[in-house]
Parts: structure tokens; sequence; C-alpha cells
């Protein structure tokens, strides 16, 4: 390769760099301000004088935050959380199902499975509220959680991954001995680890985020979630935005930590989609 | 010691017309090398899976040591399998691979241990134990798989084309460190495979295969000597047999299409008669390796000459295969390469009858 067009290629990453830099700042400067903000007192919030860093830095907002009921609203969104776990298991035992186990009806019911991803959640929403009603789950928490276990979308990713593996090593694990149970653990579970990332990651994000269900279907302030319990900080006459950046900061943090360290695997998973 | 027979297997997929595999019999017996060949979609890589419990067998009986194991599991057999594309754990080391089985058997870890270390040391790789199949060779990826059948300790190996992902060159040097781990651990081995060189190196016995039916089951030298019909003539051996269609009259064959006569040997001629073959059509077939272009033969045997013109030659060092052609009858001939001919050139072969094969051209039977 030629200097010149060494140089030149250099010269066209140094300029794409600092375009995306700059972006890339315009882009984190509100979630910058926020954090920041939650450590201002609200009074220097809404003075004309705005400054960016605190001028006083104070955890007030934060303790304000958790005498407010935040940390009910924390644990119901962490167990609404873990539940969207175990609901994202019968989605890889059910794309597991579907795609190394010959039943009859399997194309239909995969059809089905995927048919339902056609129709939209807001249109399901209300029947789905009155089949609730009826078994009076609303204004539970398992009324919360029991929709969410299954999702198509879920099973399908499951399913076209773990029909790429080999069905001889299923095969050699039966010869060694393996239970069908065994080899979803063992086996077909951690051959899955790229789909199980970004399944996890969305998971998270959505249990984390829930935010319509729940608010439809709680009535009772001790069914909230995280960020139901965030548009209660909004007041109706006066409105206390130091508390407000710090529920806010306090939700988004853990999605961005979340995503920086498991970036690597979301894009492997939409690689994956994408190889189909 | 272990034995097993198989009797009158048969086998019919659920939405299949035909059967896969129909009146498959054999008795195996205990530390024999067999291999099933034939082309694919001979029912060979069936009836294997079969006897792994990998496939229902629709009719028919599968005895291990006399106890019939139709219904068994497949965990249940004790059976140790390697397969064509290794089917190797991608998430576990090669230890834990090897160890996977040990682990589910319940088996104490110091022996598991041992065994796994004595399997690797076998197999030349120990310095690999850590390492993930994905940064192992093809080979080494079908030792591990050979490993993980070794430590198992299983009376019975089934292989499934273990070779077939390799390459030429690897193909034949793992085909020997196959021959020799069975020469070692002389366990029972059941070998499928659709290459005949891999079946003839490395069987004690050779069952051959087609459309689901055993077609011959034999040594290697039985099965190529004395092929049974004309599909195992024509399988067997490489380059393969060359057929022509010929008529016998009174003490010659005679090919009028193609222009050529040839006289047959008295012993043959006296079989082929008594069968009622006199004035009948028949197929001769003839190994490359059995036409010669030496001038002894040609000189002692001068009424079994062709006269023909050698389309190819081609040099293989110390062999030469000639592709010639009689008419449009084209065949090759395996020959000395000192005497090697050049493309073009007229030449008389001698066909030695003596080993040549006689099949009915209807039921493709040997007849001689």
């Amino acid at each position: 390769m030629s200097n010149s067009l060494l140089k030149s290629q250099q010269n066209s990453r140094f300029i794409v760099s600092v375009i995306l830099a700059v972006f890339g700042f315009i882009m984190i400067l509100p979630f910058l301000w926020m954090f920041l903000s939650s450590f201002k007192t609200n009074a220097e919030i809404v003075q004309n004088t705005r400054s960016f860093f605190p001028k006083q830095w104070t955890l007030e907002n934060y303790r304000n935050l958790f005498h407010s009921g935040f940390t009910l609203y924390l644990r119901n969104t962490l167990i609404i959380t873990f539940f969207s776990f175990v609901g994202m298991l019968f989605n890889a035992m059910a794309g597991y199902g579907f795609a190394k186990f010959k039943f009859k009806g399997r194309g239909v019911l995969f059809i089905m499975v995927l048919a339902t991803m056609m129709i939209p959640g807001q249109v399901t929403m209300i029947p789905v509220y009155l089949i609730l009603n009826q078994m009076h789950l609303t204004n539970t928490l398992t009324g919360i959680i029991l929709p969410g276990l299954v999702g198509a979308f879920s099973i399908f990713l499951f399913r076209q991954f773990i029909s790429n593996i080999s069905d001889s090593i299923l095969e050699a694990a039966r010869l060694d001995g393996a239970s069908e149970w065994y080899m979803f653990w063992h086996i077909i579970l951690p051959i899955s680890k790229p789909v199980l990332a970004v399944q996890g990651i969305l998971t998270f994000i959505g249990g984390w985020n829930a935010f319509l269900w729940p608010l439809i279907l709680a009535n009772d302030e001790k069914y909230y979630t995280l960020s139901v319990g965030l548009q209660l900080l909004q007041g109706q006459h006066t409105t206390d935005y130091g508390i407000q950046m710090a529920g806010s900061s306090f939700m988004v943090i853990p999605i961005i930590i979340i995503f920086v360290i498991f970036q690597k695997y979301i894009l492997q998973g939409f690689n994956i989609q994408g190889d189909k | 010691m272990v034995e097993l027979n198989l009797e009158h297997i048969y086998k019919k997929y659920d939405n299949a017309d035909d059967y896969s595999v129909t009146d498959f019999s054999l008795d195996i017996k205990d530390k024999e090398f067999v291999v099933f060949v034939g082309p694919s979609g001979c029912g060979k890589s069936t009836t294997i899976r079969m006897i792994a419990g990998l496939e229902d067998i629709t009719e028919g009986d599968l005895l291990i040591d006399g106890k019939v194991v139709n219904d068994e599991l497949p965990k249940n057999r004790d059976i140790a399998m390697v397969f064509q594309n290794y089917a190797l754990y991608p998430h576990m080391s090669v230890y834990d691979n090897m160890s996977f089985g040990l682990k589910l058997r319940k088996y104490s870890k110091e022996d598991i241990d041992e065994r796994v270390h004595n399997a690797a040391r076998i197999i030349g790789l120990e310095e690999y134990l850590d390492r993930k199949p994905a940064a192992l060779s093809g080979g080494q990826r079908q030792r591990v798989a050979l490993g993980r059948a070794i430590v198992r300790d299983a009376p019975i190996f089934l292989m499934d084309e273990p070779l077939s992902n390799l390459d030429a060159k690897l193909r034949v040097s793992m085909r020997a460190e196959i021959a020799k781990l069975h020469r070692r651990l002389q366990t029972t081995t059941i070998y499928v495979t659709h290459d005949q060189t891999e079946a003839m190196t490395m069987a004690d016995r050779i069952v051959i295969m087609k459309d689901g039916k055993i077609q011959q089951v034999g040594t290697p030298q039985e099965v190529y000597d004395n092929p049974a019909n004309l599909f195992v003539g024509s399988f067997i051996g490489s380059p393969a047999m060359n057929f022509f269609d010929v008529t016998l009259q009174n003490n010659r064959i005679l090919d009028r299409k193609n222009n050529f006569s040839l006289e047959v040997p008295e012993g043959c001629l006296k079989v082929l008669q008594s069968k009622g073959y006199a004035g009948k059509r028949l197929k001769l077939g003839i190994r490359p390796e059995d036409i010669h272009t030496e001038n002894t033969f040609i000189k002692v045997f001068p009424n079994a000459t062709i006269k023909t013109t050698v389309n190819v030659s081609e040099l293989l060092g110390a062999e030469s295969q000639l592709y010639c052609k009689v008419g449009d009858q084209e065949f090759i001939a395996k020959v000395n390469s000192r005497d090697h001919i050049q493309p073009g050139a007229e030449l008389i072969v001698g066909l030695d009858l003596n080993k040549g094969h006689f099949f009915d051209p209807e039921t493709e039977l040997t007849i001689y």
C-alpha cells in the first residue's frame, strides 16, 4: 500500500472519529445533565442561572426517593424481572422443542406462535385484562407477571438458533447417557449463550422498564413498578425536579451499565438473526 | 465378550413408502471389525443407528449377547458411537468432552481422571486436554471423538463415516490409526463408510449393501475375488471392474456390436454350459489388473486378445491406467508402467478370463 493512500485513510478515519465523537457527546449530554442534576438541590435546578455541575453536591434527592416508596417499587420490579427470566427459560424450552423434537402438529403450532407476533400488544391488552379479571388476578403481581412469561419472538429466536445445533451432538449425549432434561441444561443452554445474552438483555430491559401493563393492572400502589412510580413523582401542583432526576438516573444507569458490558453479545445475537 | 445378532431387521420411516432397510440379518462376533459399505442411501447408516438405538426397529430383532434390545434406550445398550461430524460438545474442553459420559454414569473423580488421561495417551492428545474443539484441527477433533468412545470402555464401537470430513491424506493416516486402535483394544466395531477402499483396508468382514438390502457378506478377499453379483463386482475395487455385454457361442464369447470375440477357458466354459447359458447373453466382468499388455501373456493366450485404441493413459508411478476403447466399448486396464503407452496408440491387450466373472444380465447374479 502506498504511503499517501495510508495517510488519506488515516485522515478519513480521524474525520469520522471526530464526527462520531461530537454526535456521541450531544447524545449523552441530556443523560449527563440528568445524572448531575440528581445531585443538586431542587432550588439549584430551578434557579435561573443554571449550572451544569452541582455547586453543592447532595444525596438528599436519593434519600427522599427511597423514602417515597421507591424501595417497594424496586422490589416489585426485581420480582417482575426475575420472573421474566424464568419466562425466558420457558421460551428456550419451547424453542428447543420446536427445533429438535418431531411431534404431530409441530408446523401448525409454530405458525400459530409466529402469528401472535403479527398482533400488536395493544390489541390484546384489553382481552387479556378481561381474562385476568375473570381469574381474579387483576391488581396482583401474578397478573402482572403471567402474560409476559412467554413471548413469540423469543421462542422464534431460540428455535432458529437451536435448529443449527447438530443433531448428532444430541445423539452423542443420549448415547453418553444424558437425560433430556440434563441435555437441555448442560448442552442446549450453554451452546445457546449468544441468544441467551440477547434475550437476557431484552428481558431485563423489558422487566426493568415495565410500565403500561403494571399501570393498567395494578390499582394498588403496593404493586407499582419503578417506571410507574417514577411517573408518580411528577406531582400535580409542585414539582420536585431533584427527586425526578434521581429516580430517572436510578432507572437508566443499570441499563446503560448492562448494555456496555454485554454489547458484544447483543451485536452477536443480532448477527444470529441476520444469518437466517 | 460380546456378540451382536441382527435378525431379519426392517426399517420403514413414518412418512416413507418403501422400506429403508429390508430383511437385514447378520451375526457379528466378538472383537470383529465389520464394515457396512454401499452407495449413499443404501441403508447402512440407518442400520447402524438402529443398533445404537437412535432409530426404532420396524420389524425384526436386535440381540446383544443373546438379549433382545429393540426397546432399550441408547444409553442402556452400552454402545459408544463416533459420528461423521465428530459431534463434540463445542462449549466443553477436550477433557470435559471425554469425561461427559463417565460423569453421567457416576464414575469417581479419580477413575474419570485416569481413564481420560489414558485415552488421551492412546489418541495422542494429552497436551490438548484443556482446549475447546474449535481450537483443534479436523483430525484432532476426530481423535477426541474416538477418545470419547475409548474412555467409556464400551464393548461395542459404532462408527458412522468417521473419516468423511477429513482431507484425503489425513483420511489415510486416520484409517491406519483406527485399525491400530482396534488391534489394541479389540473392541467389537461396526464401521459405516461409502468408501470401498476404507472397507477393504480395515474390515475383518465387509457387508455390502444396496437399496436397503445386503448384497454380500465376506472378508475383503472374498468379496473382491468372488463377488456375489454384478453390483458387488462393480462397487468393490478401484478402478472399477470392466463389463462387457457378450454372447456365448460354442467355446467363445462374442461381442458382435463391438466386433471382438474371446476364447473361454475350459473350466469356465463347462460351468457356463452346464448352467444353460450356451448361446445366451452374458455379462463379462473383468478387473483392470486382469487385462494384460505383456507380450508373454499375449503369446500364450492369442485367442484371448482384443485390438484396442488407448484414449487416455495415466501414469501413476509403478502402474499405468490405460483407458481403452474397442468399438463403442470403453474399459480400463491397469498395467506395469514399464509398458506405458502413449494416448492414441493402437494396442493389443489380453483378457485373463480365468479371473473373469460372468453375470446373468437379467438377475445380475454371478454365474461363474
